[in-house]
């Protein structure tokens, strides 16, 4: 029964056959209110220390500045700068792979493995082997998969997705890690002190490290004029594997290159800083050629950036540092969960970057949001993140991706806006907004009043008393 | 100096006062200020739900109402961002363009325009000054809290014009009320629950009232307040700046 309502409501949102939207979702997060103040200040505590790390550097406007010209100059000159990184990282022993999509890059990730008869692997921190769904795609290829990064790692235990990309499991609470490591590491019931289970995860990855001839990492940073990429980590967990591994895979999004070594200095001042409110991450690792005897790889990933790229008003999007402020300082993020937005990248960002992926599937994404901008004045490298959102909003409505209730209220409200003897004999026949505007139907089904009161309508309009006390024109 | 009067729809028809109380403030202030009679809305809550090509009608009346005047005032900063980016006109393309920029929200037309330095105005009262977004990072009516930036607020710069009133300070100074026009329909839970943190914010730092320069705002958080049974209530800047002194 439940999932014949639940159909129904999904075809009378246009949304048949899709998962649940961002407004459903939230609302089921939000039926625990504790549970949603706890996430909001756990989340507002970050960006406040992010405030306190950016407030003692004078020249943060200018790091900022300085960090969007840097990346609008790497995508206006993408293909130059892949096309010497490539022969660069060649030049340093590094095998380079390119990957026109998810699928692309997963085999040519599985057909390494296969090369070095490998059956497990350990990974660190990669959003972009999210994005691939790398981790399923080798579990039904008989390939175990570790995440070593702590966060990603008791997700994984968990079986969910990461729902913050730089805080993997920010939604869980240290007594539910505590309940999932007595489960699969055996830690004692009920313990959740967090210095015990952070232990109890060192003691397993250690192993994990110490067996895996193959480890992935992510990249944090390619810098063409080199051939070199930088990972970031706190946990030093990327180091670990890379070194004990005899195949040392990096998979990166070819956005994420820089023109030259000297402007790290300006993205890692920023991205931690942005990130967590710390100075620097502890780990900012360089990797530029194999040791003797390892073997090393780059897979270059597209997966709908080109097509981004092609897109006039989203292009800059793809400066993106995935530094997860934006989702920090969002008043709606904090009261969603990252799992609300139902994309692998949540909160403001990913609900620019989703659409481009799959119009129809995130097309509620662009509509969660106040347009308040926070997230645009957070965003390391300056995407305009709210007023893409409002672009997005146009786009999705013009293919007919928006619900057509709303649909036909727009139309009958433009319509009344548009001829003043309307608009006056509307409001005359008892305040026409309690009609038109949505936000406002008098009617106890509507969701305004479910926790809010109606605005009282006054005696007389602006417009009644204008006419009895000042002449009209 | 003339200066049209723009009173957006929902302020029309929900808080005349506040119309009421810029008309007068303006009056007050030396400016002669008309209120054409042919004006309805902004297109705002057609363009932020992605219906921006509804706006045609909107528009065209905006710029035949408004066309001939100074400035284009209005008590909210909502409108008055949404027609500086967004007023466009088939008929008079070039006219749309200008007029973009002399339309003004009161209190930034107040402080720049007509660069207001002392009020007689009366208001002792513990006040809470809710930051509207689109105020606050689309009109830079005051400092950023995300910004490197030396701060500033030009609703405060009035308000400290005001005697007796005592402005309160804020947990979170500039944090959305949740509002946002159709979301907060269609993203109820959410919407609601940033409602009632940020009214909880002025109630737990002892505001009797929360004012701002939107009151689109005002209105959601009215509706929380209300539906708590508060005795905060919400007011228009606009009717603490036109306090007479002799309340």
């Amino acid at each position: 029964m439940a999932e014949v309502i639940d159909n129904e409501k999904h075809i009378r949102s246009g949304r048949a056959n899709l998962p649940e939207d961002h407004s459903s979702l939230s609302s089921v997060f939000n039926e625990d209110e504790e549970r949603v103040n706890w996430h909001d200040e756990t989340l507002w505590f970050i960006r406040q220390k992010r405030d306190k790390a950016v407030h003692g550097i004078p020249e943060w406007e200018w790091l900022r500045d300085t960090a969007s010209g840097i990346k609008n100059n790497v995508l206006s000159n993408l293909s130059v700068y892949l096309e010497q990184f490539e022969a660069n990282a060649k030049a340093n022993g590094i095998i380079v792979h390119w990957a026109a999509d998810a699928a692309e890059h997963n085999q040519i990730l599985h057909s390494i493995l296969k090369r070095h008869g490998a059956d497990r692997m350990v990974k660190s921190k990669s959003m972009l082997t999210e994005e691939c769904h790398l981790n399923e795609y080798l579990a039904e290829n008989g390939i175990e998969v570790i995440d070593s990064d702590l966060g990603e790692r008791i997700v994984q235990l968990g079986k969910e997705p990461p729902s913050h990309i730089v805080l993997p499991c920010i939604h869980k609470k240290k007594e539910e890690i505590g309940d999932l490591f007595h489960q699969y590491l055996g830690t004692a019931a009920g313990e959740s002190d967090p210095q015990v289970l952070t232990e109890a995860a060192r003691q397993h990855l250690r192993d994990t490290f110490l067996t895996r001839r193959v480890a992935l990492t992510g990249v944090n940073f390619a810098v063409a004029e080199t051939g070199e990429f930088v990972v970031c980590t706190n946990e030093g967990n990327a180091d670990m594997g890379a070194h004990l591994s005899d195949v040392h895979i990096a998979s990166m999004g070819i956005e994420k290159l820089i023109p030259e070594r000297k402007h790290l200095g300006v993205f890692l001042r920023l991205l931690t800083r942005s990130a967590t409110g710390q100075p620097i991450t502890t780990y900012s690792s360089h990797f530029k050629s194999p040791r003797e005897g390892q073997e090393m790889h780059i897979i270059l990933v597209d997966n709908g950036r080109s097509r981004q790229l092609g897109r006039e008003d989203f292009r800059n999007s793809l400066k993106c540092i995935r530094c997860g402020s934006c989702m920090n300082t969002c008043p709606v993020y904090r009261r969603s969960g990252g799992h609300s937005y139902h994309a692998v990248i949540s909160g403001p960002i990913g609900s620019i970057l989703a659409p481009n992926l799959d119009m129809r599937e995130y097309a509620d994404l662009p509509f969660a949001s106040t347009l308040c901008g926070s997230c645009s004045n957070v965003c390391p490298v300056k995407i305009d993140i709210h007023d893409q959102l409002y672009k997005w909003r146009q786009v999705l409505a013009k293919e007919g991706h928006v619900n057509k209730g709303k649909a036909a209220g727009m139309k009958a409200m433009s319509k009344v806006f548009s001829f003043p003897g309307l608009f006056s004999f509307a409001g005359k026949t008892g305040r026409w907004t309690m009609k038109y505007l949505p936000f406002i139907v008098n009617n106890k089904l509507n969701p305004w009043y479910k926790q809010r009161e109606m605005p009282k309508p006054p005696e007389q309009s602006f417009r009644e008393w204008y006419e009895k006390n000042r002449r009209m024109e | 100096m003339t200066v049209g009067l723009f009173i957006p729809c929902y302020v029309d028809q929900f808080y005349p006062q506040a119309g009421i109380a810029t008309l007068q403030l303006l009056e007050k202030l030396g400016v002669e200020v008309v209120y054409p009679p042919r004006q309805t809305c902004c297109g705002q809550p057609m363009a932020n739900s992605g219906f921006s090509h509804l706006t045609g009608g909107c528009d065209e009346l905006f710029v035949e109402s408004f066309k001939a005047f100074d400035y284009v005032v209005a008590p909210s900063g909502s409108c008055v961002l949404h027609l500086k980016e967004h007023l466009h006109s088939e008929k008079y393309p070039v006219v749309a363009e200008k007029l973009r920029s002399r339309v003004f929200e009161l209190v930034e037309f107040l402080t720049d325009i007509l660069k207001v330095k002392d009020l007689k105005a009366r208001f002792p009262h513990k006040v809470g000054v809710h930051q509207s977004c689109h105020g606050l990072r689309g009109l830079h009516l005051s400092q950023m809290s995300e910004l490197v930036a030396p701060p500033f607020s030009k609703p405060e710069q009035l308000l400290h014009m005001v005697d007796g009133i005592e402005l309160i300070k804020l947990d979170r100074a500039d944090e959305c009320c949740g509002f946002g026009g159709t979301f907060c329909v269609f993203e109820e839970a959410v919407s609601a629950k940033m409602g009632k943190d940020r009214v909880s914010d002025h109630m737990r730092n002892g505001a009797e009232y929360i004012t701002g320069a939107d009151l689109s705002c005002l209105m959601h958080m009215e509706g929380i307040l209300r539906r708590q049974k508060s005795n905060v209530k919400v007011i228009h800047i606009a009717e603490i700046l036109n306090q007479a002194v002799a309340e």
